[in-house]
């Protein structure tokens, strides 16, 4: 089954469905969409430095992402003016990562692989790794589900409940860099982003629990994921592109057939 | 024992102090009403005894395993989460349904339980922090500008409503004002903050006299208090302090 590379780019894309879901519903909740283009951008700059030290790009690029999302949250902490800082860091590590790329003269790089995924292109190997990441997310956001929820309301009733924001936040910051990490190859480090937050905000109109939003957003993912594959092998399109494109349908059609009175974005 | 104990409280935000020279205590079942200019530090009070900000010098000291119910602010409700008036109850106290209920109609709202948070108007949404808070049996509330947004009435009909829950379950009440000169009358004390306890005293209860009636109308059924403040300084602009000479 795992010999057909339709069958493996569908199981990936599903994985990283599954894991964008819960931790998209806290970045469109939190307002984190910029923070999370920074982080995802940056990876980029771990890709380069993975193949220019000849070691595995997930590794390199899940501690680039991290490295980038800590750095950004510690920042955040501090009061700097926030949309200005994510601006400036996730493009200039964006640059920086596309001029390190250019100086490895040594490896012949499809860039594009890297900026708009590459799904067709997965291995068993990456697919084991790509599951193995979505289902430490997972794990990670339904342990601390209450205690995040708490957080993102109100930081102040998190405290007095005797709960620690900041721990919550590194929680975030920690599946924030594994998504990343796993989502290049399938949709690259441009829509990364796209992933997290349109099927949830997709979601958002149907949905009247944060549960729920969670479990509809992961299934429009998956939707998306499989009509976005099907499209991209019938039209001859880019397969990340194709998956972005159906999801945006998808939110475009939920936000225009629910009453006016509950549009929140 | 005291629920709260504040000593010689100071709290600084970088090289900026905010707050200095704080003494509190808050006995069982008393309310008592914080009020102060924006900036005066009134917040970082309240965050210094949850324990979200570190005091710079002083003590805050809680009584072991006391039980706080919290009612923040409204401001940062965020309405792209989808959440039920019941399951946002139930996040922060473990609770039957029915107990969400009888928190609800303490509160004065109990046709809400199924509603959606990002719905409600401001008075119901303080109305269901209020019983959220309510939920797990606080020995203290704390409430962070409860009335903000409120109109009289509003504000009038959400005190009387604090007064029941402290006469019907004998918790004391810590609730921080903006307002410096209108306050709820069932307060015992009054404090008033700019940067350290400018004075204290209690409101006067004025609710019979025609100037009562002229200034809050008949809504308010006594709710209200004017405060008069009795300070022995004044505050220049550079925040420096002068005594004034009895």
């Amino acid at each position: 089954m795992l010999d057909d590379f339709m069958m493996r780019a569908t199981l990936a894309g599903i994985g990283v469905s599954l894991a964008a879901a819960p931790l998209g519903c806290f970045v469109v909740w939190r307002r984190m969409a910029y923070f999370g283009d920074a982080t995802a951008h940056a990876a980029i700059l771990g890709v380069a430095l993975s193949l220019a030290l000849d070691v595995s790009i997930f590794a390199g690029a899940l501690l680039v992402s991290l490295v980038m999302a800590w750095t950004v949250t510690q920042l955040s902490v501090r009061g700097y003016a926030m949309d200005t800082l994510l601006g400036v860091l996730a493009h200039s590590t964006l640059a920086v990562g596309l001029v390190v790329v250019s100086f490895l003269s040594g490896v012949r790089i499809d860039l594009m692989a890297y900026l708009f995924g590459d799904i067709l292109a997965v291995s068993r190997a990456d697919l084991a790794i790509i599951w193995a990441g979505a289902v430490l997310v997972i794990a990670l956001i339904s342990w601390r589900w209450s205690s995040l929820l708490i957080t993102t309301l109100n930081e102040e009733l998190a405290y007095a409940s005797g709960l620690n924001p900041n721990r919550e936040k590194l929680i975030l910051t920690l599946a924030l860099g594994i998504t990343v990490a796993v989502a290049i190859k399938v949709v690259g480090v441009l829509l990364i982003v796209a992933m997290l937050i349109i099927p949830t905000a997709a979601a958002r109109s149907l949905a009247r629990t944060p549960e729920a939003m969670a479990f509809m957003g992961a299934l429009i993912g998956i939707i998306s994921t499989a009509a976005g594959l099907r499209a991209a092998y019938i039209f001859d399109t880019p397969t990340g592109p194709s998956i972005v494109c159906v999801a945006s349908v998808f939110f475009t059609i939920f936000s225009i057939i629910v009453p006016v009175r509950n549009k929140r974005f | 024992m005291n629920l709260i104990s504040v000593k010689n409280l100071a709290v600084k935000y970088g090289g900026n102090t905010v707050l200095q020279k704080v003494d509190l205590d808050i006995e069982q079942g008393e309310i008592v009403t914080v009020v102060g200019p924006n900036g005066s530090g009134k917040t970082s009070l309240l965050k210094a005894i949850i324990g979200a900000v570190e005091p710079a010098t002083g003590l805050v000291t809680l009584k072991p395993e006391l039980k706080i119910g919290y009612v923040p602010q409204r401001l940062n409700f965020n309405p792209t989460l989808p959440i039920t008036v019941e399951r946002f109850m139930r996040l922060t106290a473990k609770a039957e349904t029915k107990s969400c209920i009888t928190a609800l109609e303490t509160a004065g709202v109990p046709e809400l339980l199924k509603g959606q948070m990002s719905e409600l108007s401001g008075g119901q949404f303080q109305r269901v922090l209020l019983a959220s808070a309510l939920l797990g049996c606080p020995e203290i509330l704390l409430l962070d500008e409860a009335t903000q947004g409120l109109d009289q009435p509003g504000s009038a009909a959400f005190y009387r409503q604090i007064e029941a829950v402290r006469r019907d379950t004998g918790c004391a009440v810590l609730m921080i004002s903006h307002d410096l000169h209108v306050v709820m009358s069932a307060s015992d004390r009054v404090i008033c903050l700019n940067g350290h306890v400018c004075c204290a005293g209690t409101p006067a209860v004025v609710a019979s006299t025609p100037e009562y009636k002229a200034l809050f109308g008949d809504g308010t059924d006594g709710a209200l208090a004017l405060y008069r403040h009795d300070h022995d300084h004044h505050h220049d602009n550079s925040a420096k302090i002068h005594e004034v000479a009895d």
